[in-house]
């Protein structure tokens, strides 16, 4: 599959580490700026997971409808790990990241078999399943979740359940996640990646094992987003079925596809604008003469994949790398 | 793309106004309510706008306004989902100096702003949620249990069908902790007042077609047919089971959880014959109505449910508190809260117990006849009532840490 | 009274007869989904929601004009037809020469806003509608009591998917159909109006959810979230059979529907997953899907 909306807007190094550094920044000072932690915590947690995600659709062309299984059940797995065996917080969120690599392996082994919309299907038919499993299996009390899970002390002396420290922790895992993501597009791999993407039949005339590539893609994104559901499970102490249910799937598209597929900011700013929207809208949205209050959150969200596929497919950070281009060009 | 702009900017300037919160005291002499619902989805009807409406009531009914305190209230969507609905109730608490989260339906949120609560030391009244524990295990000095719960749910519509000759069950059990807590409860009472349960079937959440699980029932020739579950499948089941003629065969449907606006959802001809347990029916008495004749016409004509009239009330006896207590702060205000005896319009006199248990009177229902019903939301009668000490579950046996 | 694993037979019999009925809506929405997809290379997530439209216009009909059962069963997929074809001109049809996922990503935009806007106008817990005065009552059919609507429902579907397998298998007009879906380009020079033809299938595909959805008002809850489940496990059905044929669609919804009847009786909380399950077993097996072709 060829993704026509995303001309692979990815940055030079230079720009690249320039912006990484500029965001970390912006990171380092937020909180004293007033921002309120909690929210960045959640939007960062959702930009790995959406990062995560881009790997596979952004620079693999597999558009997965299932994803939500990855981020729940590394959710589950940590919240479990943390609370009922008392395990550290970097050992629970290093089980649940490996537990959803391990699950990424066979569900990816099953749904590489087909391409497309075929495989966004198997992909979310798989998650159906496993949020059917996790609805009845005793050990996540069902609707009620994993509660009042501990957040402990990272490596034994750092005080989680401090707000700020939690905050830095979070900031330094993305930063150190999502650098790594960007060195697997930019790695051998990541470019017969883009082969496969672009012209499966010649990448395997070419001798590689566009499967294995495939398979490979699919269980990388599927331990980060685990990585990112296992930290969202330490910084709000619950785990619980919205990060298994199928709309959580579409979040993530939603979020990769409005700030730009296949770009490396672009699951950045479109986690951030979804997460900040959800935020603003539980209170009410006005818009000159409107008010659009809570109940107009899932129309919003509908609307806004309407005017991303009809009109805006590179997404924000797509567009302005256009505009950047067009400008310089 | 201007909508987003604008929301972004929005977000910009909300972000930066945003201070660090500070101790609320009562010298600010603001008490700030956030109810806190779900707007968008499943229990939208049953509590939603109509949880707001009757905050608003409450606030205008105490006339604690009249007396030199300001009220603002605000409210939310928790969307049905544990992380948001933390993620506000912290906000709220952090930032924007809420004093006391209202409603919260949905046991996942609910437990989750359980424990925030506890942690910030500020007040809980929970009218929506229905798990027991939140008034047993997880039960906590900042949370005031009010409407209903699944303990009180079995108890009630076990204990009173049993009594009055609706011996051998079989129960339809949504496959998910909430259902089994429902089966296994309900069980118990009943096998204690020398019913029998002649089988169950677990049903996966969200199952469209009951047909399968109602012939399994009828098969079953049990007297009382239990539906351990709710919304949706509820409302499904019970109107599969007309359509395969279940009470026009004799036997009964028992629903463990059923709100006024599933009643009116399915409409007499379905639902007639259904019995289950409230707290709370709008045409019970003279101040019941009167509740009601303000409450509809502001809320789209839906009737006031009995977690609306628990929002109410509770926010009543908080308001009531804060101006006995002289503060407040969240600790000191529940333990008046349970100081207090309660005396409301909608749940009359009452209690609330140490392990913050509210204590009221549960009534068995039964769903009209539409011949029986003369208006409009005229749909219960009202078969028994449990007096409050045996309505709700004993206080030894809640294992309440802060009962001791 | 003989029994097989436990069950005794009579009870087998009404169970699979329930599976069969289950199994007549799961035919025709993933015949829906078969014919859109055969021609328009487009998966339909709104389908789901189009299903639920078709029961509330049926509830809206009865409720708002007095217009009853059988003039909802011809209104309505009319109705949500018609709607279709404006949702294909205005913007599926801009998408054709893009990857096909973009098609799936609006259909699934316009899912949401149609069951957002569905829940803020009509509420959550739903409508009620009644069982035509027709269809009360029940067979005795000796081994269990038939509702008689529930009956109607089979028939009229089985009568449903026959006529459409007839016409796109059978007629000329199918005949362009089929050659449209090889070739668009080819039937275009033959001098058929393709685009016409496209548009008139995705309304007609979705008028099919439509009717489901007048079909099932009387029987299931008509709420806003009552397509949001079902489509997923439509989607299943459609993997497993197979988007290449017709035939194909019918009998696999039909076919898993008493597969997932026999699950209620023998192991009723794997009800809801049994087909996801016997899907993930095809496509180890057989992963174009039991009737599908490679493509």
């Amino acid at each position: 599959m060829a993704t026509p909306a995303s001309p692979a807007t990815v940055p030079s190094r230079r720009t690249f580490v320039v912006a990484t550094l500029a965001l970390a920044a912006l990171l380092g000072v937020a909180p004293l700026l007033g921002i309120y932690p909690i929210f960045v915590m959640k939007a960062l947690c959702f930009a790995l997971f959406a990062c995560a995600f881009n790997l596979l659709i952004g620079f693999g062309g597999l558009l997965s409808f299932g994803h939500a299984m990855f981020l729940g059940t590394a959710g589950y797995v940590t919240a479990y790990a943390a609370k009922e065996w008392g395990w550290p917080p970097e050992a629970a969120i290093l089980i649940g990241t490996a537990a959803s690599t391990a699950l990424g392996v066979v569900t990816g082994a099953l749904a590489i078999r087909r391409q497309g919309i075929y495989f966004a299907m198997i992909t979310l038919a798989l998650a159906q399943m496993l949020f059917f499993f996790y609805l009845q299996a005793p050990f996540t009390h069902g609707e009620d979740g994993i509660q009042q899970v501990p957040r402990g002390k990272l490596f034994g002396f750092i005080d989680l359940s401090n707000t700020l420290v939690m905050y830095y922790t979070v900031a330094v895992i993305f930063l150190a996640a999502f650098v790594l993501i960007y060195r697997i597009v930019h790695s051998p791999f990541g470019q017969v990646l883009k082969a496969i993407r672009e012209n499966e039949p010649r990448a395997i005339s070419l001798g590689y094992d566009a499967d294995r590539y495939k398979l490979l893609a699919f269980v990388l994104s599927a331990g980060l987003s685990g990585l990112a559901g296992s930290v969202k499970a330490i910084v709000f102490q619950l785990a619980s079925l919205t990060d298994v249910h199928w709309t959580m799937s579409g979040e993530v598209v939603l979020m990769v596809l409005l700030g730009g597929m296949g770009t490396i900011f672009g699951p950045v700013v479109g986690a951030f604008v979804i997460v900040a929207i959800e935020s603003y809208l539980t209170a009410g949205i006005v818009i000159g003469a409107w008010r659009f209050g809570p109940e107009w959150a899932i129309v919003i969200t509908g609307l806004i994949f309407v005017v991303c596929v009809l009109a805006f497919r590179r997404g924000i950070v797509g567009e302005l790398g256009a505009w950047w281009v067009r400008r310089k060009g | 793309m201007n909508a987003f702009k604008r929301t972004l900017v929005g977000a910009a300037v909300a972000a930066a106004l945003a201070i660090p919160a500070a101790h609320a005291q009562v010298s600010d002499n603001v008490i700030k309510i956030g109810v806190l619902s779900d707007m968008s989805s499943l229990y939208t009807d049953l509590a939603g706008a109509g949880s707001v409406l009757a905050a608003k009531m409450a606030v205008e009914d105490s006339g604690i306004e009249k007396r030199g305190f300001k009220v603002e209230l605000v409210s939310a969507d928790h969307q049905n989902k544990p992380d948001v609905g933390s993620a506000i109730a912290r906000q709220w608490y952090d930032q924007d100096k809420v004093d006391v989260i209202v409603d919260v339906p949905n046991s996942g949120v609910a437990l989750a702003v359980n424990g925030i609560t506890k942690e910030k030391g500020k007040v809980f009244l929970v009218s929506g949620a229905a798990s027991a524990d939140l008034t047993g295990k997880a039960c906590s000095p900042n949370t005031v249990h009010w409407t209903y719960d699944t303990w009180m749910l079995a108890n009630g519509t076990g204990n009173a069908i049993v009594k009055t000759g609706g011996d051998s069950w079989f129960f339809i059990t949504a496959d998910y902790a909430f259902g089994h807590a429902l089966e296994r409860d309900t069980s118990a009472v009943v096998t204690k007042n020398g019913g029998k349960v002649l089988g169950s079937v677990k049903v996966p959440l969200n199952t469209q077609d009951f047909s399968s699980f109602l012939l399994q029932a009828q098969a079953s020739k049990a007297k009382i047919v239990g539906l351990a579950n709710a919304g949706g499948d509820t409302t499904n089941s019970i109107k599969q089971a007309a359509e395969f003629g279940i009470v026009k065969g004799g036997q009964n449907l028992a629903g463990l959880l059923v709100f006024l606006t599933d009643v009116h959802s399915l409409g007499l001809p379905t639902a007639q014959g259904l019995i289950f347990t409230e707290t709370f029916y709008w045409d019970l008495n003279d101040q019941s109505r009167a509740f009601a004749k303000r409450f509809a016409p502001a809320n789209k004509g839906i009737h006031p449910t009995m977690v609306h009239a628990g929002v109410y009330s509770s926010v009543l006896h908080y308001l009531k508190a804060v101006e006995a207590a002289k503060t407040d702060d969240g600790t000191k205000v529940v333990a008046k809260m349970k100081e207090l005896p309660t005396d409301d319009p909608l749940f009359g006199k009452g209690a609330v117990r140490a392990d913050g248990r509210k204590i009221h009177p549960a009534y068995l229902v039964e769903v009209k006849k539409p011949a029986e019903s003369k208006a409009p939301w005229d749909y219960y009668k009202v078969r028994a009532t449990i007096p409050a000490d045996q309505a709700f579950r004993p206080l030894k046996d809640g294992d309440c840490p802060l009962v001791k | 009274m003989t029994e097989i694993f436990g069950i005794p037979t009579q009870a087998l019999f009404g169970q699979l007869l329930i599976g069969l009925i289950n199994g007549a809506f799961y035919a025709m929405l993933s015949l829906g989904l078969a014919v859109i997809f055969g021609l328009l290379n487009i998966i339909n997530f709104t389908h789901g929601a189009q299903y639920m439209m078709g029961a509330f216009l049926a509830w809206f009909l009865l409720e708002r004009a007095g217009i009853g059962y059988w003039w909802a069963l011809l209104i309505a997929p009319v109705v949500v037809g018609v709607t279709g074809i404006v949702i294909e001109r205005t913007m599926l049809a801009r998408l054709y020469k893009l990857d096909h996922l973009y098609g799936l990503l609006l259909t699934f935009g316009l899912a949401l806003i149609i069951q957002g806007v569905f829940t803020n106008a009509y509420g959550s817990s739903g409508q009620p509608y009644r069982l035509p005065q027709e269809f009360t009552g029940a067979y005795n059919l000796g081994f269990m009591f038939l509702p008689k609507y529930r009956a109607w429902v089979i028939v009229l579907s089985l009568i449903v998917c026959l006529s459409t397998w007839f016409v796109i298998e059978r007629t000329k007009l199918g005949a362009y159909l089929r050659a449209a879906t090889e070739n668009p380009a080819l039937v275009q020079a033959f001098g058929i109006n393709v685009p016409r033809m496209i548009t008139l299938t995705y309304g007609f595909g979705v008028g099919l959810a439509g009717l489901a959805g007048v079909m099932a008002a009387p029987i299931y809850q008509v709420s806003p979230q009552m397509g949001a489940n079902l489509i997923i496990v439509v989607f299943a059905v459609v993997v497993i059979g197979g988007m290449g044929s017709i035939l194909g669609a019918i009998l696999t919804g039909f076919g898993l529907g008493v597969v997932e009847g026999l699950t209620k009786v023998f192991y009723p909380e794997a009800s809801n997953t049994v087909i996801f399950v016997i899907m993930v077993i095809v496509l180890l097996v057989k992963p174009a899907g039991l009737f599908g072709r490679e493509r």
